[in-house]
């Protein structure tokens, strides 16, 4: 029982010293729309935005971080704190995208 | 509603009436890519001269992302007409687009300062009011190569924003 046990704790040890891989989670942005407008993350994930538009485009945190994307480049961020953040294009303020962060 | 003396306006008018005219008035697409790119390169003079002139930061941002956008949206409209072998095709709507501008950079060339602001920012108002209206209600419509409708569409989306953004402008300046 005794080994079991430890082996269990080795297990969880090992766990949480080697969280799950963060991932990479892609929005495509054509046409003045990010796409997906929502999407989930968790804290170290990284957000790619392909921008397949001729316009240089901006996602923006009022008052937060702002990640530059090129025309017809991408341009990435890693995702650093949990909770729900709604960010926008500074240039076309009418795109808006929402990013939901968990721990 | 202020009355506006910019002669672009008229000009504009020309194509918002023109649906009501005979079929055969219907711009044809060497046309209709000659009166978008028109338009564009007016924005992109108008906005220029903002980003020279003005001390308003708010409107020289806004002169900036006329210039990023339409320049875009213009080099975007050249490489269409090369890949479709089009060559854009001078008509009276672009001349009187040119016309009525070269009248409006006049009037702004005297203004200074903060009466320079509020004359470049309601202009790009009723600009893009009336260029929205046109591609709306006749440029689009008339386009009849795919991809310079789609061309159309992404611009009209655009320069919605671009009104909005100067209509907010024009809240701020007095």
């Amino acid at each position: 029982m005794v080994s079991k046990r430890r082996l269990w704790i080795a297990a969880a040890l090992f766990v949480a010293a080697f969280p799950a891989q963060a991932e990479t989670i892609q929005v495509t942005i054509e046409k003045l729309v990010f796409s997906p407008v929502e999407v989930n993350a968790k804290v170290g994930d990284t957000i790619e935005w392909i921008n397949k538009d001729v316009f240089v485009h901006t996602a923006t945190v009022k008052g937060g971080w702002e990640v530059m994307i090129p025309a017809k480049k991408s341009a990435s961020m890693v995702v650093e704190k949990a909770g729900p953040v709604e960010y926008y294009c500074r240039f076309h303020p009418n795109m808006k995208g929402r990013l939901t962060v968990s721990p | 509603m202020r009355i506006r003396s910019t002669a672009a306006l008229a000009a504009l008018s020309l194509l918002l009436a023109a649906p009501l005219a005979s079929a055969a008035d219907k711009p044809t697409d060497p046309q209709i890519a000659h009166i978008a790119y028109t338009a564009g390169v007016i924005d992109v003079e108008a906005a220029k001269l903002a980003i020279s002139k003005s001390k308003n930061k708010d409107v020289v941002a806004f002169a900036e992302d006329m210039v990023r956008d339409h320049e875009a949206v213009n080099t975007q409209a050249l490489d269409l007409v090369k890949k479709l072998n089009v060559t854009p095709e001078d008509n009276d709507t672009s001349r009187a687009l040119t016309k009525a501008a070269a009248d409006e950079r006049a009037k702004l060339e005297k203004l200074d300062g903060p009466a320079f602001d509020k004359a470049y920012v309601d202009n790009e108002v009723a600009y893009h009011k009336q260029v929205n209206g046109a591609l709306e209600s006749l440029l689009i419509p008339s386009a009849s190569n795919a991809d310079l409708k789609a061309l159309l569409e992404t611009g009209l989306k655009i320069f919605q924003g671009h009104q909005q953004h100067a209509e907010h402008v024009a809240a701020t300046v007095k």
